[in-house]
């Protein structure tokens, strides 16, 4: 090292010490920075010894892949023929086997206009947003329901497995968005009445547990009804998912209407512009944005509660999963079912989770 | 103080009436902010209006295009009454335009769409219109070469020269500034007030709430000074730095004009 010296304004940018670059810095500075430090390092190696080589060797080392009955496992590790046998029950439920391609076709509209979506440089997003929000709900009703356009009926008890757990998400995430955005503005708003509807429609859907939501809308409800009318259970259970979730998504929008500072309120009226526009154009934008990690909180909470069906006699995912492994003849197989059920929430939900990143980076301007 | 660019004797006022005050009040609560505010302000005036702070004088000018509610007296610009009628006040607003101590630029959006933003969505101007003249008002604010960014990227004397230009977009026929250099760093000072003693050699209206005297002293063809909600004093700014009447002025212009 030299020690120059340098004439008062005339120090050149110099590079840094190479100790606290690269990847020895990283190393320096992450995992040997001090006597306790190194020890924890150590025990967290020690740690992924004794827990991966199993986990490794159950799941797949010794794990029995082929063969259609429980007599094929014979080796130590886990037993996906299991999976294999009931997968089409996994993700389908008891939907008629010459109707499947209803349900792949939808998921195959639904997969490509979501990639075309996610195309930075897509020309006609708006277009395509309108048909996955009012066409294709469409399209997907027929198709899953049927009984017009020559399709056979599948009543809704016959729908099961992944496909249930993805329309009760699915709908639930799309409807409570809105309806959140609605009443996070009503219960801002300078009308009492409008505010007093808003602020009792939350208190009470975010007070009752989802489980009760779910037993009033396919035990209660029916004895309101009047005689003789009848109302599909999961269009019940429905419902009852989409206004719970409204209530906690407006909350979250409204912790985002809070952070807007007053200024922009004022700059949008002093523009001319009316309430909506000013809150569409102005304020809902960035409130919108400031509560993304919220916002997908409350995505990834709905998609995991889905699984609460089960009580009213609804086989989603999940349900699925636990009547197959009461099934007779493949008693003691539930921990494979619950492995493969948890792995498939979690593709889904880190997804979300790593959709909602990108977004956030993405809508990033410098404030 | 700093020096600006000497105001010619063209900037003329009309005998056109703009906006007028008639024993105007405002309360918040209990606390009595503005008393018998009367004022009468034509067209190509150029008013600043000083005063300790707390003394009401951003709440006045806020209640010109109803930001603030006021509850006693009449506020009428250019003919039209304000009252709580919807249509009423976003009429006025369309032709008041303001400018903040904060800027309150949207920080979502680039400079461009902030302002071909009002008159594409408040005047239904066609987009290319919009963005011609708001190119148009860039340059004239001096960063033209801006317009692509967020407002996040810019400095505070950019950002508030991008305010400036979103309000005349909507090519007002009055401003309203609300401390408009306050926040602002030294430096850019003087790029803000360039561009107001621009806008005022041009005619147009201008009410200032401010505590850039050198700017009154240039500019201004009336200086009103606030103290407690009322107007204690109002002259030519000549008159008003040299020969102040009101002893609470005399205190208030001794007190500014120390250092």
């Amino acid at each position: 090292m030299t020690n120059e010296t340098y004439q008062p304004g005339h120090h050149p940018d110099l590079p840094p010490p190479a100790s606290t670059v690269g990847v020895l810095g990283w190393m320096r500075a992450n995992l040997l920075s001090s006597p306790l430090n190194i020890g924890l390092t150590l025990l967290g190696l020690y740690l992924i010894y004794l827990v991966v080589p199993p986990i490794l060797s159950w799941a797949f080392i010794d794990a029995n892949f082929s063969g259609q009955t429980r007599e094929d496992c014979v080796k130590e590790g886990a037993c996906w023929v299991f999976i294999k046998v009931w997968f089409k029950q996994l993700m389908y439920g008891r939907y008629p086997n010459t109707e499947l391609w209803r349900i792949n076709a939808a998921y195959i509209i639904f997969a490509i206009s979501l990639i075309l979506l996610l195309i930075p440089r897509f020309p006609w997003k708006g277009w395509l947003g309108l048909f996955l929000l009012v066409v294709f709900p469409l399209i997907a009703y027929y198709l899953f329901v049927g009984d017009s356009f020559g399709l056979m009926g599948v009543e809704t008890p016959l729908w099961g497995g992944l496909f249930l757990t993805l329309v009760i998400a699915v709908l639930g995430i799309v409807a409570s968005l809105p309806l959140g955005i609605v009443l996070a503005l009503g219960r801002r708003s300078d009308m009492p009445i409008v505010r007093a509807i808003c602020v009792a429609f939350i208190e009470f859907w975010r007070g009752v547990p989802l489980i009760t939501v779910l037993f009033m809308s396919s035990v209660m409800f029916p004895l309101f009804m009047p005689e003789g009318t009848y109302f599909d259970k999961l269009l019940r259970a429905l419902i009852g998912v989409m206004l719970f979730s409204a209530a906690y998504m407006a909350e979250v929008v409204r912790g985002g209407l809070q952070a807007i500072p007053k200024g922009q309120f004022e700059a949008a009226s002093a523009l001319g512009l009316s309430y909506w526009k000013s809150m569409g154009l102005i304020v809902m934008p960035q409130a919108l944005k400031m509560v993304i990690p919220g916002i997908v909180n409350t995505f990834i909470g709905l998609f995991k509660d889905t699984t609460l069906v089960l009580i009213i006699g609804l086989f989603d995912f999940l349900g699925m999963a636990q009547l197959a492994a009461t099934n007779p003849d493949w008693l003691g197989f539930a921990v494979e079912g619950y492995v493969f059920v948890a792995f498939g929430f979690w593709c889904f939900c880190f997804s979300m989770s790593r959709y909602s990143q990108n977004l956030e980076k993405k809508l990033h301007t410098g404030f | 103080m700093s020096e600006h660019a000497q105001a010619p004797a063209t900037m003329t006022v009309s005998e056109e009436v703009m906006i007028q005050l008639i024993d105007m009040h405002k309360w918040y609560g209990q606390f009595h902010v503005l008393k018998n505010i009367n004022l009468t302000i034509n067209k190509g005036e150029r008013i600043v209006i000083c005063g300790p702070s707390g003394s009401g004088k951003s709440t006045l000018i806020r209640c010109i295009n109803r930001l603030e509610e006021h509850q006693r007296g009449q506020i009428i610009v250019e003919g039209t009454e304000l009252t709580g009628d919807l249509k009423h006040i976003e009429q006025i607003r369309r032709e008041v335009g303001m400018v903040f101590q904060h800027f309150n630029l949207f920080p979502h959006l680039t400079v461009m769409d902030n302002l071909s933003l009002a008159p594409i969505w408040v005047r239904k101007m066609p987009r290319a219109e919009a963005e011609e003249i708001a190119t148009k008002l860039l340059e004239r604010v001096k960063i033209p070469e801006q317009a692509q960014k967020y407002p996040g990227q810019l400095s505070g004397g950019q950002q508030q020269r991008v305010a400036i230009a979103r309000s005349l977009c909507m090519n007002p026929k009055v401003m309203l500034f609300d401390e408009p250099t306050s926040a602002l760093d030294p430096e850019m000072i003087k790029e803000v007030l360039d561009v107001m003693v621009e806008l005022a050699q041009e005619g147009m209206t201008m009410l200032c709430v401010t505590h850039e005297m050198g700017f009154a002293k240039t500019v201004a063809n009336r200086v009103i000074f606030m103290d407690e909600g009322e107007i204690i004093e109002e002259n030519e700014p000549e008159e008003f730095f040299n020969n102040p009447q009101n002893e609470r002025t005399q205190l208030f212009l001794s007190q500014i004009l120390q250092h």
